[in-house]
């Protein structure tokens, strides 16, 4: 008998009932030569089957490290994880052994990287990779791996995928490349997709293909999806709920229409203030002034307070924590009820 | 391709001409006379003499001597030595020889070469890494000769680990060994630091971070992903080099005493043999004409973004 109900797992080795991921409190740095860069400094989140979360901030904001941290593929050194669990369907995977992981990755959870032309080996055909994916976890020979390949590229809605198997990535067009990469992630039916900007690199009349797709087969195989962007205009259509990252921390969290509705911290607001819109042509763009904190030298008290326009005394000194303003949605702010209110103080 | 081949191979005739044509001149210009050279200080019958320079065509002019040693080589004949041995005889007794320390020199670079690099790129400002840059360092500026004369000494002569001299006339493998780890040294050394620099470069690339994401183990991300991408340009560099190792063992063939191409163009320069020399020299010239054109067809079976029209 286990003696630790917290722990009891079922056959599989996971926890009934856990959310699909859980990341908690996770403080990563890279500790270079110049000096050591707090990237991450206690992000929590967490996403159900089915849901799709999306991960929004500038660069240098931590949601790609925090992505990597989930799949395992920091660089460390210089990385390093000085706190923090990630429990994926109750395990935290920050305890389990390289092999554990290795085989989580790309089985159970997947990532599709921004610029499919670079993520993909230049040297083998995408039909060799994408089979690769089915020859090493479940060991297929390469005849019937060729043939899950083309199934997978059917799926993806690449045409003549039988005839175009055997073709290398540079002689596809970025937006089947990045159905490509789709594929691989889709692959062996992952549980969750971790999606790097995917669309990013595309262009725009893609962008909304590819994210369809995406969005139709997350659907449709209830997987978790964690939607790194920062492109406020994707995240509106297929969102469940975002989290805004700032200078390695989650500044706001809250469901898509919520934000949208109403921001409850000054960086969101910026951010939606700073989003060109039609009926304001001709108008000056809105930009939130001054630049992202640089890691080594995050600013004390709250990251944000030099750009911030509510910014007090207080912000100068104290941290705020991520606490909840409104049913279901938390802000990290002093000023947060004055910001829901729209009062700049 | 098969337009490309064939225009490759249509650009070998004047490169061939022209080689040959300059190695002749070369050569002619050394001057001293063969025929005296035959007798050394007892002096000749003026009348054989005369009779064999009309034979070799030694009267005529420089171009017209050309033609004939043209004309003969392309019906395949080429030449006789002074002595009256078909050179062709002299060539293909030697060329096999030089051609198994070649691949000797070549296997030991490969795989050394190959290996030190990697370990030292994954390795990158560990000390591992430093060693093979400082030992490459290292053989890169000792001139052969000096390695070869060390390396004689003690692994031949003190710890007696190989054959510190080769078989006259027909040397075995094992002979080949200590010669060929002198031979192929110093490109041993440029493989190391080309793999080491192309395993650092794309370690952190996408494609390599993608494979490590599919959950493919370590071994296999740095096989099949990463070493795979990295060896593309130092197959470039190890095929030009094959040429060269055939070539280029004037001194080594010297010092283990192996009687292969580069010895006998060594001995041949030295009796003004020109029919042997522009013989050897235009063979050599022909495999690393071919051996360029296999190593530019092989790059576009490595990185399938190359295609040759």
């Amino acid at each position: 008998m286990t003696t630790n109900q917290l722990t009891k797992t079922d056959a599989k080795g996971t926890v009934p009932g856990a959310p699909l991921l859980e990341v908690d409190n996770l403080h990563v740095e890279f500790r270079t030569r110049d000096g050591v860069a707090k990237a991450i400094n206690g992000v929590s989140y967490s996403v159900a089957a089915g849901e799709t979360l999306a991960v929004l901030g500038e660069s240098g904001s931590g949601k790609s490290v925090t992505a990597q941290t989930i799949m395992g593929i920091l660089d460390m050194p210089p990385g390093v994880i000085t706190k923090g669990e990630i429990r994926f369907q109750g395990r935290d995977m920050l305890k389990m052994s390289g092999e554990e992981r290795r085989k989580i990755r790309g089985n159970k959870i997947a990532m599709i990287f921004q610029d499919a032309l670079s993520a993909l080996n230049p040297v083998y055909s995408v039909g060799f990779q994408l089979g690769e994916m089915f020859r090493v976890h479940k060991g297929m020979s390469r005849k019937d791996a060729k043939a899950k390949a083309i199934e997978l590229m059917d799926l993806v809605k690449i045409p003549a995928a039988k005839q175009r198997v055997s073709d290398y990535p540079h002689q596809f067009s970025g937006g089947m490349r990045q159905r490509i990469m789709i594929a691989m992630a889709m692959a062996l039916d992952p549980e969750l997709i971790i999606a790097d900007e995917p669309t990013t690199a595309l262009d725009v009349t893609v962008q909304a293909q590819v994210m369809d797709l995406l969005a139709d087969l997350q659907r449709e195989r209830n997987m978790g999806l964690i939607l790194i962007t920062h492109d406020l205009g994707v995240v509106a259509d297929v969102a469940d709920k975002i989290a805004v990252m700032y200078a390695g921390r989650i500044v706001e969290e809250a469901s898509v229409h919520d934000l949208y509705q109403r921001p409850a911290h000054p960086y969101t607001e910026g951010l939606l203030a700073s989003i060109p819109r039609l009926d304001l042509k001709g108008q000056d763009l809105y930009a939130i002034k001054g630049l992202p904190p640089n890691l080594m030298r995050i600013p004390t008290g709250c990251a944000f307070n030099p750009r911030c326009p509510y910014a007090q005394d207080v912000c100068r000194t104290d941290v705020p924590p991520l606490h909840e303003v409104a049913p279901g949605r938390g802000s990290a702010c002093h000023f947060a009820k004055e910001v829901l209110d729209g009062n700049r103080g | 391709m098969g337009r490309y081949v064939i225009r490759r191979l249509l650009m070998m005739i004047p490169v061939f001409i022209g080689t040959t044509f300059l190695i002749y001149y070369m050569v002619y210009q050394l001057g001293g006379d063969p025929i005296s050279a035959m007798f050394g200080d007892r002096g000749a019958d003026p009348v054989f003499v005369a009779q064999k320079r009309a034979e070799l065509h030694l009267d005529d002019s420089l171009i017209v001597q050309y033609w004939y040693y043209l004309k003969g080589l392309l019906q395949g004949d080429f030449g006789t030595t002074l002595n009256g041995i078909p050179v062709a005889d002299e060539l293909k007794r030697a060329f096999p020889i030089s051609i198994r320390l070649a691949l000797v020199a070549f296997a030991i670079e490969v795989v050394i070469g190959v290996t030190a690099g990697l370990i030292a790129g994954l390795k990158r400002g560990k000390f591992a890494d430093s060693v093979v840059l400082v030992v490459t360092l290292v053989v890169i500026s000792i001139p052969v000769f000096v390695l070869g004369y060390v390396l004689q000494y003690f692994m031949g002569l003190q710890w007696g680990w190989f054959p510190a001299t080769a078989t006259p006339g027909d040397p075995t493998w094992e002979d080949l060994i200590l010669p060929g780890i002198v031979l192929g040294s110093l490109s041993l050394a440029f493989v190391a630091r080309l793999t080491r620099t192309s395993i650092v470069e794309n370690i952190r690339a996408d494609y390599v971070r993608t494979a490590t994401a599919k959950g493919l183990p370590r071994r296999r991300v740095v096989t099949v992903h990463l070493l795979r991408n990295s060896l593309i340009p130092v197959v470039t560099f190890l095929g030009a080099d094959l040429g060269s190792l055939m070539a280029g063992a004037i001194v080594t063939e010297g010092i283990f005493n192996v009687d292969g191409v580069g010895r006998l163009i060594y001995l041949s320069v030295t009796r003004h043999e020109s029919s042997t020399v522009v013989g050897a020299v235009a063979a050599l010239v022909m495999i690393y004409l071919v051996m360029n054109l296999i190593v530019d067809l092989l790059y576009a079976v490595l990185d399938p973004r190359i295609r040759y029209a």
